[in-house]
């Protein structure tokens, strides 16, 4: 909550800055063409970004078969409903061929089945075995507590790649490959990260609740349960979101351990559906419908709790 | 030990005092621990034990020195990687500092608006093999759209994905497309510790937008911009994703950046101990670069302080 506040007074102490610099020009020039003109540069850079998921949403309501004549239309081309059919395995062979689709069956539900399995696991535990080694860093008295603390962070100069081919090789010595395990293991007790961003929350807590509920008789897990994680819950939905939304992207790891169809995710799903380019062409429709699916959950979260994340970022600096 | 902390000790003599909280501590943080020693300190360590050996992931790895180093120096593949990924890393990095900065600027000086903020932000969040997917459709050198609007204007069809020399270009753009609404953000963020009052000063003295950006904002923002560029360049460095979902490395080795190649020599070619001395080599290279940009800009001395 305090950096919550902190950013409104930041956010209210630029506009006055602003506002006093608007005043200062404008009382010399009538319009400001200088603020007419960054307004138009800003609308061009959010069409610009808004665009390709326009374009994405356009095509996955066209029909595959039809999109080459009508490459350029802004509208979707013979506007259909056919690829999220095809996506979700409700159209027929027969209609996934007449729309120029493949009739192969793709699975997506089990997919994202799967990316909601790995997502939600990696997310709930690394949070909670992250949050309880924050809590010792932060508010416990120990020796040796920062030489580990920044020993913990050090591993964030490790590129990922360099440990990705020796945790490869655990986790098929341990025959966990192609199993949701093997997927969420090297997430699934900490990340630097999570435990940095936990820790500069923890310390801002006020000790005196803490003191108060120890005096009272409640020990370390009770003062972490009941007081820190509950006095948290902000900081915590972040990082849930911020977990939950890297977890979902990531593709090199779950490439490499979970190809099988059983644990398949969606975006290892989705990079596989790219490459398998059918005769006469990509099925570009169903492609854009799988894609826009992919991306639904995350843009949904962001549209819920994005002020939140945007604000800690700027708290954080790093993610 | 600091002076505080022997303080501290002195005054509290009980035993349990001493110790502070050391077996709670411990049991708070022993998953987390068994977390960084299993899946950061040992890999560590075996990382660099597979990267003398000769591996390829099916018999058991076999002691061979330095061999995988010689033959990394002596692979052409292994350079032209390097090569590949710092053109993709100066396009990236250039376009996207230059464009978060405008785009930071209009922000810091325009609106505070949570829209605004949200649609910038909004690539970031969506997945890389997302993000590659749709551009390689839009850029499709038959039916997609920016090749329709091209061929409007009256420019040839380019095939953005398949020309040695488009290639990587396009591939760093688009991964600026996705990065530069996040790096504006956080560009922001150190905006708004500038105080007002300079800003106030130079509006007072006559200074235009353009003069104080260049005399306050861009000086004051040194450090951040510094732990910015450490940041993108490092992440940058490591493009995996785009690559494996649009070009596989090609055009003949035109993307086949360094992380793209580390990863066919060890899972499509099971050079695995090759594979990891090219890993090791990247470790120590990023360590390098992030040390040399830290002291050459001076991260740590802010002028406003």
């Amino acid at each position: 909550m305090a950096t919550l506040q902190g950013f409104d007074q930041h956010s209210s102490e630029s506009v006055k800055a602003s506002a006093a610099a608007m005043d200062g020009a404008a009382r010399r020039r009538g319009v400001n063409w200088g603020r007419v003109a960054g307004w138009v540069a800003l609308a061009v850079i959010m069409a610009l970004t808004l665009f390709p998921f326009y374009w994405m949403l356009r095509t996955s309501f066209s029909t595959t078969r039809s999109l080459a004549s009508g490459s350029g239309d802004l509208l979707p081309v013979d506007f259909t409903v056919g690829a999220y059919r095809r996506v979700l395995g409700l159209a027929s062979p027969q209609e996934a061929l007449a729309q120029g689709g493949t009739p192969a069956s793709l699975n997506f539900w089990r997919y994202l089945m799967n990316s909601v399995i790995v997502a939600t696991i990696i997310t709930a535990s690394q949070l909670l075995f992250s949050a309880m080694a924050a809590y010792a860093f932060a508010r416990l008295r120990w020796p040796g507590r920062n030489k580990i603390f920044f020993l913990f962070l050090s591993a964030l100069m490790v590129p990922p790649i360099f440990t990705t081919l020796p945790n490869f090789v655990l986790v098929k010595n341990l025959g966990l490959l192609n199993t949701y395990l093997g997927i969420v293991l090297p997430s699934l007790l900490m990340t630097p990260f999570s435990i940095f961003f936990l820790r500069q929350f923890f310390l801002g807590i006020n000790r005196e609740i803490e003191e108060a509920a120890r005096i009272d008789g409640a020990g370390h897990a009770r003062i972490f349960s009941k007081i820190i994680v509950p006095m948290s819950s902000a900081p915590l939905t972040t990082l849930a979101v911020i977990t939950y939304i890297n977890s979902w992207n990531d593709y090199l790891w779950p490439l490499l351990v979970g190809k099988d169809e059983s644990v398949r995710v969606l975006t290892v799903a989705l990079g596989i559906f790219r490459s398998q380019t059918p005769q006469g062409g990509s099925d570009w429709a169903a492609l854009m419908a799988a894609t826009l699916i992919a991306a639904l959950p995350i843009m949904i979260l962001f549209a819920i709790v994005g002020r939140r994340i945007i604000n800690s970022i700027e708290f954080s600096g790093i993610k | 030990m600091t002076a505080p902390a022997a303080l501290r000790h002195l005054r509290r003599s009980s035993s349990r005092r001493r110790h502070g909280d050391l077996l709670p501590a411990l049991a708070f943080v022993l998953p987390a621990t068994f977390g960084f020693v299993a899946f950061y300190i040992w890999p560590t360590v075996r990382g660099f034990y597979f990267s003398l050996t000769d591996y390829s992931l099916l018999g058991p790895a076999r002691f061979v020195g330095v061999d995988n180093y010689k033959q990394m120096i002596d692979d052409r593949l292994f350079w032209n990687a390097l090569l590949v990924t710092a053109e993709y890393v100066l396009i990236n990095i250039v376009t996207q500092t230059v464009l978060a900065l405008l785009i930071a600027v209009l922000m810091h000086r325009l609106t505070r608006s949570i829209v605004v903020r949200g649609i910038i932000m909004l690539p970031y969040f969506v997945a890389n093999v997302v993000v590659a997917i749709v551009w390689y459709w839009m850029l499709d050198p038959q039916i997609g759209v920016i090749n329709e609007l091209l061929n409007a204007v009256g420019v040839d069809r380019l095939s953005f994905f398949g020309d040695t020399a488009a290639a990587m270009p396009t591939v760093a753009l688009l991964n600026t497309w996705r990065h530069v609404g996040y790096t504006a953000l956080l560009i922001v963020a150190g905006m708004q510790m500038i105080p007002r009052t300079f800003y106030e000063a130079a509006a007072l003295d006559g200074a235009s937008e353009w003069r104080m950006f260049w005399r306050v904002t861009l000086p004051l923002l040194r450090p951040v911009m510094a732990l910015v560029l450490v940041l993108t360049v490092i992440g940058s460095f490591q493009v995996f994703d785009t690559v494996a979902v649009t070009t596989s490395g090609g055009p003949v080795n035109a993307t086949r950046v360094i992380v793209y190649y580390i990863y066919d020599q060890a899972f499509n070619r099971f050079h695995f101990g090759f594979a990891s001395a090219m890993s090791f080599a990247v470790f120590v290279l990023l360590v390098g670069i992030a040390y040399v940009q830290l002291r050459l800009t001076r991260a740590h001395d802010s002028d406003l302080s």
